[in-house]
């Protein structure tokens, strides 16, 4: 427990780091970025609107520490400013919609290539030397070295424009309205199959490679010969001698990987028009929405740091040593 | 037999570096030998053929041109951010593993505070304030990089820190700069190469993606911009496989032919990583029995 509250603690840190960069970043530039992003807003906004924006991000005549806590206050209430391009949603509300479908795909994604991958690693670490030991590596490693958006663009090319297995675009066909109706569903599932699948080969094989090398080390410790040596069935000692005990790295490194693997994901987004943060962050980037690159750059912060705290919470559950 | 006489009877790190010096090769003179990668050179969209090999981009430009331009494009800034990443990462890691105490533990939180951070979309907050181009991009590719590497040399610095020779050097009144420069880097040569490695390949990732997301330089040819045009003009639905594939494959090569390189690396700083393959070879056996141990059974039980 007190683990859990220390890395709690770690991760409100980081939180409040990664606000208060997003706050110095415009700042530090060169030149007067604040201007010349209101000097955008001029004649899509009005003067209002302009006024309550700048008082959201803290740009005023105040003192830097003064606008410093206004828009910590702002923050802190989840209110991120006006969005450029979604005129006159705010950020918060165009992101949340966008929020939703980043987690399904990305989260079931990374989940499954997690589980996948590591599920090949140990049995490649089991039977070495094995077809699956000597195939896999390799292929997952040349596939690992394309980018991801690059493999999302031959998956859609090949199955999406090729062979029409696969929709185009979009998480689910617009002639639908969103309800929790069979067709409605299995539309979503349609069309995350394709992007979910890039991810899943892309990351795959890096979970693989490093269970393997836990997984070779662990399984030449004295325990597992000794388990061996007491008769235990050779499944028994793969998952619950060897296994779980070269799990415990992987899951920590599972942790740190989570934000390069999602930014990947992210790309993949684009390729596919699939509606999620990846996408919003294209579309921002394009007509510069300041206010919705910041505000996407907090909530996908955020929520790595939230599913790191997950994943500390699983490692706790998976070692005992640390319970104590 | 040289280090480096070793390294190269290493099979995988040979490959890697051959293919590696072939698009070093391309980078340095490619350019010189295809001319300007963005004329306009023929009808848009042309599929391969013998005076377009790879065929032409959505605007009319040879594709074979752009690949081989893109190589310097996108190699440069990978190199450059690479040796930045490595420069600052041994000067954090080996001063927060040196020193220890709350340098340490400064450090260590904000190498921790970076590594959590993901790393595209910090990317993309300070790009998007920058003017578009390979200084910006360097920028922040070191800024969201740096971080894995310092975490990594911190690890080894911590460890050498303890180590005999350097408690000797120090009790006979070395100074701090002399003892991490001529006692700790220099015995972690094996680290730091593969670290450069694995940031170099990082930066290639990275760098692509962000001019895929159109933060590049649009004008200026490389890798990534390549890819950003290839999905905006109509490339996928008219089915020009030619315009995406040889970039991604250039891509994926040199990054296959750095994990090679590295894999070899590996193998050749520490044998002890692969004891059984260095066995099997001595012994001429083809497969090791792996459990040595004899199951000791009563009647009613059976092995399984």
């Amino acid at each position: 427990m007190r683990f859990l509250l220390r890395r709690l603690g770690f991760y409100l840190v980081a939180a409040w780091a990664s606000i208060t960069l997003a706050f110095f970043i415009p700042r530090l530039m060169p030149g007067d970025p604040a201007s010349a992003m209101f000097a955008r807003f001029r004649g899509r906004l009005s003067p209002e609107a302009i006024v309550a924006l700048r008082r959201a991000f803290g740009f005023s005549e105040a003192p830097l520490w003064k606008q410093y806590a206004q828009y910590l206050a702002h923050a802190a209430r989840g209110d991120l400013g006006i969005s450029i391009s979604y005129y006159p949603a705010t950020v918060g509300s165009v992101i949340g919609q966008a929020l939703i479908w980043t987690v399904l795909l990305s989260g079931v994604a990374v989940l499954i290539s997690f589980v996948l991958g590591t599920a090949l690693g140990m049995l490649g670490a089991w039977k070495r030397g094995g077809w699956l030991d000597s195939y896999l590596p390799p292929v997952l490693t040349l596939l690992g070295a394309f980018p991801y958006f690059w493999l999302a663009m031959a998956a859609l090319f090949i199955f999406g424009f090729g062979l029409g297995w696969s929709p185009l675009r979009q998480a689910y066909d617009d002639r639908l309205v969103p309800s929790l109706s069979w067709a409605f569903l299995a539309s979503v599932v349609q069309h995350a199959v394709l992007p979910g699948a890039t991810i899943v080969i892309a990351t795959a094989g890096g979970w693989m490679l490093s269970m393997r090398s836990t997984m070779i080390n662990v399984l030449s410790q004295d325990y597992v010969l000794f388990a061996h040596a007491k008769g235990l069935s050779s499944r028994r000692i793969m998952l619950q001698y060897a296994a779980r005990n070269a799990l415990l790295p992987n899951v920590a490194g599972f942790g740190m990987a989570l934000g390069f693997v999602l930014s990947g994901s992210l790309l993949t987004e684009i390729v596919f028009s699939y509606p999620g943060q990846g996408y919003l962050l294209f579309r921002a980037v394009k007509s510069l929405d300041y206010p919705l690159i910041q505000g996407l750059f907090l909530t996908t912060t955020l929520a790595v740091l939230g599913a790191n705290w997950l994943v500390d919470v699983v490692a706790l559950w998976l070692d005992p040593r640390s319970r104590s | 037999m040289t280090a480096l006489g070793q390294l190269l009877a290493n099979r995988k790190a040979l490959v890697g570096l051959c293919i590696l010096a072939l698009f070093g090769g391309l980078a340095l003179i490619g350019p010189l030998l295809v001319g300007d990668p963005s004329d306009f050179v023929a009808v848009p969209l042309l599929p391969p053929s013998a005076a377009h090999w790879f065929g032409t981009t959505g605007q009319g430009q040879d594709v074979f041109a752009q690949t081989v331009a893109g190589a310097r494009g996108t190699l440069a800034v990978a190199f450059l951010v690479g040796l930045t990443v490595l420069l600052l990462g041994a000067l954090v890691g080996t001063v927060a593993g040196y020193f220890g105490g709350w340098i340490d533990e400064g450090l260590g939180l904000l190498v921790n505070l970076f590594l959590l951070i993901p790393g595209l979309p910090l990317a993309v907050v300070i790009a998007a304030y920058l003017p578009a181009g390979p200084g910006t991009i360097t920028l922040v590719l070191v800024v969201t990089g740096w971080a894995w590497t310092a975490r990594v040399i911190r690890a080894s610095a911590l460890s050498l820190r303890q180590a005999d020779f350097v408690s000797a050097a120090m009790v006979s009144g070395e100074s701090h700069l002399r003892v991490i420069l001529f006692e700790i880097l220099p015995n972690m040569l094996p680290l730091l190469a593969s670290s450069f490695i694995a940031a170099v390949t990082y930066a290639i990732g990275a760098e692509v993606g962000l001019e895929f997301l159109g933060l590049g330089d649009l004008e200026r040819v490389s890798w990534g911009t390549n890819l950003y045009w290839a999905s905006n003009d109509v490339a996928l639905p008219s089915g020009s496989w030619w315009t995406f594939v040889p970039t991604g494959v250039a891509i994926a090569l040199v990054g296959f032919a750095l994990a090679l390189l590295n894999n070899g690396l590996d193998q050749f700083g520490n044998p002890q990583l692969d004891p059984e393959r260095a066995f099997l070879r001595a012994t001429g056996r083809k497969r090791l029995q792996l459990s040595a141990a004899t199951p000791v059974l009563r009647k009613s039980q059976s092995h399984g």
